[in-house]
């Protein structure tokens, strides 16, 4: 395997001989992926494979009268027809609710709508056929008779006494409330000489993957077990959900995940399509696909970042910042997402807002509402750029207002390198962050005294290019503290098991998954180097509940500070039981013996003893000329979860260079940097990868994407060309950079890198935006995506 | 997003083709590229009975300059317009537009004639025929005829076609040492449909300009002529074809953009573009 882009490795347990830790090796499921063998649900064809579609409300709120399903039964192909109450029998609606969000309210949900649909895209009748062509077909001469109902599309209004209320057995349109407070934000704002307040909004938008969410259910009536095929995050997770809504116990439960195209967050949740899609396989006694197309995807994938969050900071002029204080509006669908819930963002939000920096007076209150929309949800980021946005905006604000340049306001307040471990404002505490440091680092890799220059030189000749930051810390690692807690059956440790085969070779077995991010790579990465062989013996083995220790997936940053410290430990463990033969075998002590490179080695010279397939050939088919009383254990199994911290923070800066067109209201991104601290960096590659990527779907959210609703509660733009996702073309060169402080909780020391990306874009280019448009007196442009519609009312055009 | 169950025959011929849209009692639609249709009817927006597939005619493909026009066959790929030497020579305001029709991909299947028979409002060859003063070339249950840019584009996807209707060419007239052309569009991404987009043509009169044609496109049901702009553009005045702009176009606003919007990008697509007229040479 050829090893490219080699980082002098800052580790020291990490730097063993033949380390693959901190290099960039290629993912070993590159070449299954590009020549097509990946094996994705839509792959997946089982004998009397059945397929469903949905018949799906074309209101956002509706009783539903009658099902007239006589028409498409005789549809050709078709196999079955089938409502809300019948299929209501099969399987048991479920509440999004946790018990550690306070409060937290929903209604029951259910597989198909019962009587009621409350949001445009709720599925209201399923249609199972031969085909999926078949199934639409038949889709087409379901008649459903509805009675519209007034739609609650405004979250500013649905409290309001005379907004109806979408579930009255609740008594009110909320979900869930916060109020924070903390320090002493009166007395901060009283010391202030300069108070800055903005109404930031922020667009609801979604993760559009390349799979869309896809499942084939397999109910064997003979064996009395369920097995899907799904495109999930979360295997463990939906095999507890699937036994337990189809009253079920979890052994009879199988979800077998393999390759997945992209999920970021979207595919972690439960999605009411998909529960129908394994009760209608129970009901059927057949294997049932479901694959949401494009246009399904946009109604149904959860949404995400509607939040409308009025902030203000207080602000001496010598910088320091004396008072935060935000209120915060989140407008869900009707109802809260299971079983995560919808309170997480908004509880995010609060969480989240000037953490970087040391003042501590804070004043927040978060509330989320009830909408008759698609579902929102968690995804990539959750929370983090709506924090990052309205703290890094004020901020910038408060410099303006007093004169300071925006990086030096910064260094005046982010928390100092060597205060740690500390906590943020809301609480959250930090076990070691490195703010100053990365701050620095963007500093001169972005050449910041020679931008300004440029951009002051440019404006001369009506050019009008702004320059943005974004300090940002990130949730990475979670503890059971996030979900576990509040009762949600959602394992917060993952384990590895290893196998040594009797060629010698590694077979590992982990409760992450890969979801195109490379998980499959940092685990081999850890194994080999932990073990002591070369990567190419080690084959991962993911996303298989009757095979994988029982585990969280990929989520929350998790998959490789979490997964990738238990196969670590695993390694480790299964290097020690192979030297306790090999020191029998050999007849000395194991302490005085290695595994490098696939053989057992003298632990200080390196010399060669014995090759591994040699050792487990007797181990397993010469057993008999062991030693007596040596009975060889060549499988280890480890696990591991963050103890010490709730969540492994990590940290960094971004920053966007730009210019705006104030002709036409459009932004060209012209080059964008992000420094962050994901601790123990495992790949470089697939850590600036994920950087990367984070910080284009961050700028999607800046620039292109959103769910546009009029106030019927119908989306306007649910398709591809509509819907505007960020494309290359108009991406910027991204540059990014590291700063290493690995976290104590584990011997590899990793955090997550996952979302940093996301989390700093959108804010860091709002705050360029703003700089650029500043000499000309614009409006302040707080509303994201800033379009070219936007951006010109704001310079007064239109 | 699957298509509802429909026939499919293959053309050997013109003639075919118009006999094969006769049958299924008029609910038969050609296919061309398939890049615009075949969307159209996966998402169910319209279901014909049976598609008559243009691609096996021979003959309905190729670009040929003669009698100072240059003429364009309907099957031509969009990727071999904008690879075309002739059409970089002799018709540079379709040149100029190309790279801006989608992506690769699409270019690669997309053909002209499709493009102009769809005549989709924010698309840019309607505009540059209409920019150019080409013509199309049908071929009907009655016969061949010739209808002017002019008089094709009739209202929202609304063309001069007839359901028994192949369009089978476009013609433009080829530059002369005095046009001048000039294309510019604002699409959110590139590859998108244009928010707002003018394609225009002029005839080159001393320091000015004669025989101003502006095409605009993603402002109306049609592309649309501004030609009160045209008027003032010939005189000279860019600052009075802007403020004409006012009269002439008279857009709605979608998704993408407010009608305001629309209506000030014009004024600085008319800016940009006139730029380009007093400064092209062909
Ligand atoms: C993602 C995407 C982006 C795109 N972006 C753009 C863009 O920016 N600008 C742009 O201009 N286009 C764009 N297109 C459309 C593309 O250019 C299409 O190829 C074109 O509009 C239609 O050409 P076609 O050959 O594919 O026609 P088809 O899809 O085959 O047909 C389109 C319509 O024209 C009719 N038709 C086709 N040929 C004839 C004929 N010879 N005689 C009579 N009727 C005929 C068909 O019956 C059908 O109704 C895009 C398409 C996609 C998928």
């Amino acid at each position: 395997m050829k090893i490219v882009e080699d980082s002098p490795p800052v580790l020291t347990a990490l730097d063993r001989p033949n380390s693959y830790i901190g290099r960039s090796v290629p993912r070993p499921n590159l070449a299954r992926l590009a020549q097509g063998r990946a094996q994705f649900v839509t792959d997946v064809t089982l004998p009397r494979m059945a397929h469903v579609a949905f018949v799906r409300s074309p209101h956002a709120h509706a009783r539903i009268k009658t099902i007239d399903a006589t028409a498409a039964k005789k549809s050709p192909g078709v196999i079955a027809v089938v409502t809300g109450a019948e299929l209501a029998k099969v399987i048991t609606p479920w509440v999004g609710v946790l018990t550690h969000l306070k409060g937290i309210k929903s209604a029951p949900q259910h597989a198909i709508a019962v009587d009621r649909a409350c949001w445009v895209g709720e599925a209201v009748c399923a249609v199972v056929a031969r085909t999926r062509a078949e199934a639409e077909d038949g889709c087409e001469k379901v008649t459903v008779d509805y009675e519209e109902l007034q739609a609650v599309t405004d979250p500013e209004t649905a409290l309001d006494a005379k907004t109806p209320v979408i579930h009255p057995d609740l008594g009110d349109n909320l979900t869930f409330e916060r109020v924070h407070s903390a320090g002493d934000p009166d007395n901060g704002f009283a010391e202030a000489d300069a108070v800055v307040e903005a109404t930031f909004m922020f667009g609801r938008h979604t993760g559009v993957c390349n799979e869309p969410r896809a499942i084939v259910a397999d109910w064997n009536e003979g064996e009395q077990r369920l097995t899907a095929y799904h495109a999930t995050q979360a295997p463990h997770m939906m095999q507890n959900l699937f036994a337990k809504h189809l009253t079920l116990s979890e052994h009879q439960v199988r979800v077998v995940t393999k390759d997945v195209g992209g999920s970021f967050g979207i595919k972690v949740h439960t999605y009411a399509d998909e529960m129908a899609t394994v009760a209608l396989s129970k009901l059927l006694k057949r294997p049932v696909k479901f694959v949401a197309d494009r246009i399904e995807s946009f109604v149904t994938d959860i949404h995400a970042r509607d939040h409308r969050v009025k902030g203000r900071i207080g602000v001496k002029n010598d910088g320091t910042i004396t008072a935060w204080e935000i209120d915060a509006l989140s407008g869900i669908g009707p109802y809260s997402v299971y079983p995560r819930t919808s309170g997480i963002e908004a509880n995010q939000i609060v969480n989240l807002t000037g953490g970087p920096y040391t003042c501590p007076n804070y004043k927040a209150r978060a509330r989320v509402v009830f909408q008759n929309k698609n579902v929102m949800c968690q995804y990539r980021a959750v929370g983090h750029p709506i924090a990052t946005a309205v703290t890094e905006g004020l901020v910038e604000l408060a410099a303006v207002k007093i004169g300071m340049d925006p990086l030096e306001i910064r260094r005046r307040n982010l928390i100092a390198d060597d205060a740690h471990p500390s906590q943020g404002p809301s609480g959250i505490k930090f076990e070691a962050l490195s703010h100053h440091a990365s701050l620095a680092h963007l500093d001169s890799m972005m050449n910041y005294a020679g931008l300004r220059a440029e951009q002051a030189e440019l404006r001369k000749q009506g050019i009008y290019r702004g320059i943005g930051f974004a300090s940002f810390v990130e949730v990475t690692n979670p503890s059971a503290a996030f979900y576990g807690v509040g009762g949600a059956k959602i394992s917060a440790q993952d384990g590895a098991t290893v196998r040594l085969d009797a060629t010698g070779a590694i077979f590992c077995h982990t409760g992450v998954s890969e979801q195109g991010q490379g998980a499959e790579a940092v685990i081999a990465q850890c194994v080999a180097t932990s073990f002591g062989v070369p990567m190419e013996q080690v084959r991962v083995i993911m996303g298989d509940t009757d095979n994988t220790p029982y585990g969280g997936g990929t989520w929350a940053s998790r998959a490789a500070g979490i997964g990738g410290e238990a196969a670590w430990q695993a390694g480790k463990a299964l290097r020690g039981n192979v030297l306790a033969v090999a020191g029998s075998i050999l007849q000395t002590t194991p302490d005085t013996l290695d595994v490098r490179n696939g053989a057992v080695v003298d632990a200080a010279t390196g010399t060669e003893r014995m090759p591994l397939h040699e050792l487990a050939r007797i181990c397993y088919f010469r057993p008999d000329t062991l030693p007596a009383g040596v009975q060889s254990e060549l499988v280890a199994t480890r696990h591991y979860v963050p103890r010490a911290w709730a969540f492994s923070f990590t940290n960094g800066i971004q920053a966007s260079y730009l210019e705006v067109d104030t002709d036409s209201g459009f932004v060209k991104l012209l080059k964008h940097w992000c420094i962050e601290d994901c601790g123990t960096v495992i790949n470089p590659q697939l850590v600036d990868e994920q950087i990367r990527g984070g910080v284009v779907q961050g700028l999607g959210a800046a620039l292109f994407e959103h769910c546009l609703y009029d106030q019927r509660g119908q989306l306007l733009n649910g398709n591809m060309a509509d819907y505007l996702v960020p494309m290359a073309v108009e991406m910027p060169d991204i540059e990014c950079g590291h700063v290493v402080t690995p976290t104590a909780d584990s011997e590899l020391g990793a955090k997550g890198a996952g979302e940093a990306g996301t989390a700093g874009a959108p804010g860091c280019v709002m705050n360029a935006i703003n700089d650029a448009l500043r000499p000309l007196n614009a409006k302040l442009l707080t509303d994201m995506p800033f379009t070219p519609d936007k951006i010109l009312r704001a310079l007064g055009k239109v | 997003m699957k298509p509802a169950p429909f026939a499919y025959a293959k053309a050997k011929s013109v003639e075919h083709a118009i006999e094969l849209l006769g049958q299924a009692g008029g609910d038969a639609r050609p296919l061309a590229g398939g890049q615009s249709l075949i969307a159209t009817l996966n998402m169910r927006l319209s279901a014909p009975k049976l598609l008559v597939d243009l691609n096996g005619i021979g003959g309905l493909s190729g670009i040929a300059v003669r009698n100072g026009r240059v003429e364009i066959g309907a099957l031509t790929r969009h990727v071999d317009a904008e690879r075309s030497a002739d059409i970089g020579k002799h018709a540079p305001l379709i040149a100029l537009a190309m790279p801006h029709i989608g992506h690769a991909a699409i270019r690669n299947r997309g053909t002209i004639g499709g493009s102009i028979a769809f005549a989709d409002p924010a698309a840019e060859l309607p505009a540059c025929l209409l920019a150019l003063g080409g013509e199309i070339e049908i071929a009907g249950a009655n016969g061949r005829r010739t209808v002017k840019a002019d008089d094709f584009f009739k209202g929202l996807f609304e063309t001069a076609l007839s359901p028994q209707d192949v369009l089978t060419a476009i013609r433009v007239p080829a530059v002369t040492k005095d046009t001048r052309v000039g294309f510019a569009e604002f699409a959110r991404r590139h590859g998108d449909y244009a928010m707002a987009g003018l394609a225009a043509s002029a005839k080159a009169n001393g320091a000015g300009l004669a025989g101003v044609r502006l095409a605009y496109f993603g402002v109306g049901d049609t592309p649309v002529r501004a030609k009160k702009a045209e008027a003032a553009l010939a005189g000279g005045k860019v600052d009075d074809a802007i403020a004409a702009l006012a009269a002439d176009l008279n857009p709605s606003g979608d998704v993408q953009a407010t009608a305001a919007t629309k209506k000030h990008l014009a004024g600085v697509l008319l800016r940009r573009v006139t730029k380009q007229l007093m400064e092209a040479q062909p």
